[in-house]
């Protein structure tokens, strides 16, 4: 088999919204739709699991057509190979654990006693096989994911979905889970699409993430090349770096208004630029050597961040800087002050804006 | 229950602009039976139990009621599950449509029946030429009017349960390779099953003092039609002692059985 | 709303009762008292049509204190019903021509609806300034309002049970008398179509027959009849009322009922009626009294002579009864 085990192009018009997204997911590889509240991921994935048709573009499963809305094909849910974890899991309330396991190998055929045999091999898998009995009420709700996560791997999906798997936990047991669900997601050997607003589930999850904006796809990548080169201040943020677009000149980049940053990368035109809010130094003068990478600017506001303390400034540069209380305390930092910024050059990193 | 659980229950948070109106309520509706208790031959009332007729009516009333109940769960469920699941084109119309019935005098809806039932009616006729099946005067007669009568309660209360009801599960079922009848008898029945037990109950409990239509549409006749409502307004007739025995029998059996079914089946998690 | 001044009682009632026949005392505030007298003074009786009417009568009925009180209940939602009724309705008549005058009130049998009616509309023709107010319902019905305390000067029952019932409790003023006879026909679709002569047919096989239940007098008649003539008849129902019974008639759901031939011939177009000669054995009288607590007592013996006069006749024959003409 070549090519991608799913390969889609996700097109959905609703009033005011569009959904345009693009999507390849290989056989055992996991991606991850990360993206803000009301991005269009829930919707993407409700287009992988048929309970969403698509407006234009198509979606293809292991070689089998799923849905083109151009040739009016349309594989109704109940017959995708496709296994979903919902947000807040939906598990039958009036069905026990091993019931809401068993239920899909049913509607695959399998008689009443071989269904119940998976499903309690399943809910052995991920350890609860004591909890067979009990109705999803009886769960805690890092028990309740566990389950919703074996009935939908019980199917044998090709397709696994996940939506906000984790979202619903506390912080505790989330940490676990996720351990437990990479496990469970490594060992899938068909595709997995996991959507998240939790930029450490993704990292943590999926090999591949894919960041989707206002229903468009800005980024994708491995974890590594989205967290250390962010193409939008959506993803800047998430990972916590300054982003900033200039223009490259040898080792510098400028900015507006004449300011620069300086960086050990070597590139010329269009280019991002990204350092750490600890990178920034702040100086209550003008430092000596009018470097132009030196920029003024006014504190905007200052809070606790970690043992450090963030700096909002604003001024032709906008960025956030983290300094330590014994720093800031030297500093007097109050919003409306007047200070200077520097960045060191070993912390910056600058890239192409065009791939 | 504890002492101070109970005067928790009753006590001073409960705002008078409510607890009255509440407790006139309670005396409306409760202190017509009182009257009803206040006038009963309690001396006579073994020999008026036993009497031939009383059994029988009470028997004919129960079965029909159920059997009414019966046949408005296998019509009234799916029609619930349309209305409130499946976008069609005059869905309003059709829910204002079933729920007639309501607001219908029943003696009107009995009369209707007869039209569209009867020897003479296009359904009637036909059923009578074609299979010798005759429906007024007969005791499935009862059961049609009854169940003519009690059905909008069944639709409104089980329609409401499904809207009430999240349909996610539905979706969830479909991901897991349940068609749609499966995703119907395994999951949304289920999940709505208090709200179709109240519904019911409703529909039964209706069905059991229903009078007008039944007299109109299957007529009155001894074991076969006369339900406990007809015996109860024709002893009106002669003997007043006789219709409040009567009635505080259908009163009794009624009401004992809605307690029973309610803490068993409308009280659920 | 001919007389928009004539709200409060107590306006029409000076002007009625005339100084001769009515003491100053026997105004508003002397009415209603225990001992009751309205009874006994006609032309206060005719001036005290208002609503006070239920409360004098109250008392006398005693009883437990809990029967009082239903008792209460019932004749103020007699006296309501009947105050909706006649509501604009003209108390006051002309002074001292000594005719009736006032309201006068008659709870009359369902089956006299139509020649009541216009007995009625004749008796305010003879007697300017009088009103007749009806309430038609089955005969029971009327007897418990009338027991329980609802003011009414003239009852007509469809059966002489129910007027014994109110005779019984007291309240009727004098014996009733039979004022007309209602006897039974086999009521059949228009045109006879299966060819019915008389009771014996009704055992035809196959044949639907709607009796009335014999709780009720048209049902009791019809047993008699039937136990009379020898013939056992199978009905499909047993109707509440007469009504009941014609109404499966012209539906066509029966082929055949026993009614009363008043009730035949106010369907006469779609109903035709045979008569048949057990009828006579199965004769159901109807009896007409003044009673007791009668607010009118004056109209109201004037209207049961007009039920009893020729002109009442005419009108009862043409209704299908066979009036008994008065001693």
């Amino acid at each position: 088999m070549t090519g991608p085990l799913l390969d889609g192009h996700l097109v959905v018009d609703r009033a005011g919204f569009r959904l345009d997204v693009r999507l390849r997911v290989a056989a055992g590889e996991v991606v991850a739709l990360l993206g803000p509240n009301g991005a269009g991921k829930t919707t993407a994935l409700r287009t992988l699991a048929g309970l969403h048709p698509l407006t234009a573009g198509w979606l293809r499963l292991d070689g089998v057509e799923l849905d083109r809305p151009a040739t009016r094909s349309f594989v109704r849910p109940e017959r995708r190979p496709v296994g979903v974890v919902f947000q807040d899991y939906l598990l039958f309330p009036h069905l026990t654990a091993r019931d809401n396991v068993a239920f899909g190998p049913r509607r695959q055929g399998l008689p009443r006693r071989a269904a119940r045999e998976r499903a309690t091999d399943w809910l052995g898998r991920v350890g609860l096989t004591a909890h067979a009995g009990r109705r999803p009420r009886q769960l805690s709700g890092g028990q309740a994911q566990r389950v919703a996560l074996a009935r939908a791997l019980a199917v044998q999906p090709t397709l696994l979905l996940l939506d906000e798997p984790l979202a619903a936990l506390d912080a505790r047991t989330r940490l676990d889970t996720r351990a437990h669900l990479h496990r469970h997601l490594t060992d899938h050997a068909g595709a997995a699409v996991l959507v998240t607003h939790d930029p450490l589930d993704a990292l943590a999850l999926a090999d591949r993430l894919v960041i989707v904006e206002d229903g468009r796809v800005v980024q994708e990548g491995d974890a590594g090349t989205v967290t250390t080169r962010p193409r939008t201040d959506y993803v800047a943020r998430l990972v916590g770096l300054n982003l900033h677009r200039g223009r490259a000149e040898g080792r510098l980049v400028h900015l507006a208004d004449g300011c620069a940053v300086p960086t050990t990368d070597r590139l010329d035109g269009d280019a991002f630029v990204v350092f750490p809010p600890t990178a920034v130094t702040l100086h209550p003068e003008r430092p000596a050597g009018d470097a132009p990478h030196t920029w003024p600017a006014t504190v905007a506001g200052v809070h606790r961040h970690g043992d450090h303390l963030r700096v909002q400034l604003t001024g032709p540069v906008s960025t956030v800087a983290d300094v330590t209380p014994v720093v800031a305390a030297g500093l007097r930092l109050l919003p409306g002050q007047q200070i200077w910024a520097t960045v060191a050059a070993d912390a910056t990193r600058a890239y192409p804006v065009d791939h | 229950m504890t002492a101070p659980a109970r005067r928790r229950g009753t006590g001073q948070r409960v705002p008078v602009a409510l607890l009255v109106p509440a407790a006139l309520g309670v005396l409306f509706l409760v202190l017509p039976l009182g009257g009803l208790l206040l006038r009963t031959p309690w001396t006579s009332l073994a020999p008026r139990l036993t009497a031939p007729g009383v059994l029988t009516a009470l028997r004919l009333s129960v079965q029909c009621a159920t059997l009414a109940t019966l046949l408005c769960l296998a019509l009234g469920v799916p029609l619930a599950w349309l209305l409130a699941r499946v976008e069609f084109p005059g869905r309003r119309w059709v829910r204002a449509l079933v729920t007639v019935p309501l607001v219908l005098p029943p003696v009107v809806g009995g009369v209707a029946l007869l039209l569209v039932f009867g020897r003479r009616g296009p359904v009637g006729g036909w059923l009578d030429a074609t299979f010798g099946v005759t429906l007024p005067f007969t005791t499935t007669g009862v059961v049609l009017a009854e169940a003519f009568v009690a059905m909008p309660f069944l639709i409104i209360a089980v329609e409401g349960a499904l809207r009430g009801a999240d349909h996610r599960y539905e979706e969830a079922a479909a991901t897991l390779g349940a068609g749609r009848w499966t995703t119907f008898t395994r999951i949304t029945l289920p999940l709505v099953a208090p709200g179709v037990a109240a519904g019911a109950v409703l529909c039964w409990a209706r069905a059991l003092g229903e009078f007008g239509a039944t007299i109109t549409f299957a007529g009155n006749y001894p074991g076969r039609t006369q339900t406990m409502p007809l015996a109860v307004y024709l002893a009106l007739e002669t003997d007043v002692e006789a219709a409040v025995v009567l009635s505080l029998v259908l009163l009794t059996v009624s009401v004992l059985i809605l307690a029973g079914l309610r803490d068993r089946w409308i009280t659920g998690p | 709303m001919t007389h928009p001044a004539a709200g409060p009682a107590s306006l029409p009632r000076h002007a009625t009762a005339g100084p001769a026949d009515s003491p100053p005392t026997a105004g508003p505030t002397a009415g209603p008292t225990d001992t009751g007298p309205t009874d006994t003074n006609p032309s206060a009786g005719t001036a005290g049509a208002g609503g006070t009417g239920p409360a004098v009568r109250l008392h006398r009925l005693g009883g437990g204190a809990v029967g009082r009180r239903v008792r209460t209940v019932v004749g103020l939602l007699a006296t309501a019903a009947l105050a909706l009724a006649g509501c604009g309705v003209d108390r006051t008549g002309p002074a001292g021509d000594g005719g009736p005058t006032g309201t006068v009130t008659v709870f009359a049998a369902a089956s006299l609806t139509e020649s009541f009616t216009a007995l009625g509309r004749r008796f305010e023709a003879d007697h300017p300034g009088s009103t007749v107010t009806f309430n038609f319902a089955g005969s029971s019905a009327l007897a418990t309002q009338i027991t329980q305390g609802a003011p009414a000067d003239v009852f007509a029952s469809a059966a002489p049970r129910n007027m014994a019932t109110v005779t019984d409790a007291g309240h009727a003023a004098g014996t009733p008398t039979v004022f007309a006879r209602n006897q039974l026909v086999i009521a059949v679709p228009e045109g006879n179509p299966q060819r019915l002569a008389g009771l014996a047919d009704l055992a035809r096989p196959g044949l639907k027959v709607a009796l009335c239940a014999t709780q009720v007098p048209c049902g009791a008649a019809a047993t008699t009849a039937l136990d009379a003539a020898g013939v056992r008849v199978t009905p499909v129902t047993l109707e509440q009322d007469v009504k009941g019974a014609l109404a499966k008639v012209k539906l066509g759901e029966v082929d055949a009922a026993l009614v009363y031939r008043t009730d035949a011939r106010a369907a006469d177009r779609e109903i035709d009626g045979i008569d048949f000669p057990e009828a006579t054995r199965a004769v159901n009288d109807y009896p007409i009294v003044v009673l007791a607590d009668a607010p009118n007592p004056t109209a109201a013996r004037a209207f049961v002579a007009l039920v009893r006069s020729a002109a009442g006749r005419t009108v009862l024959t043409d209704a299908g009864f066979q009036p008994l003409s008065g001693p």
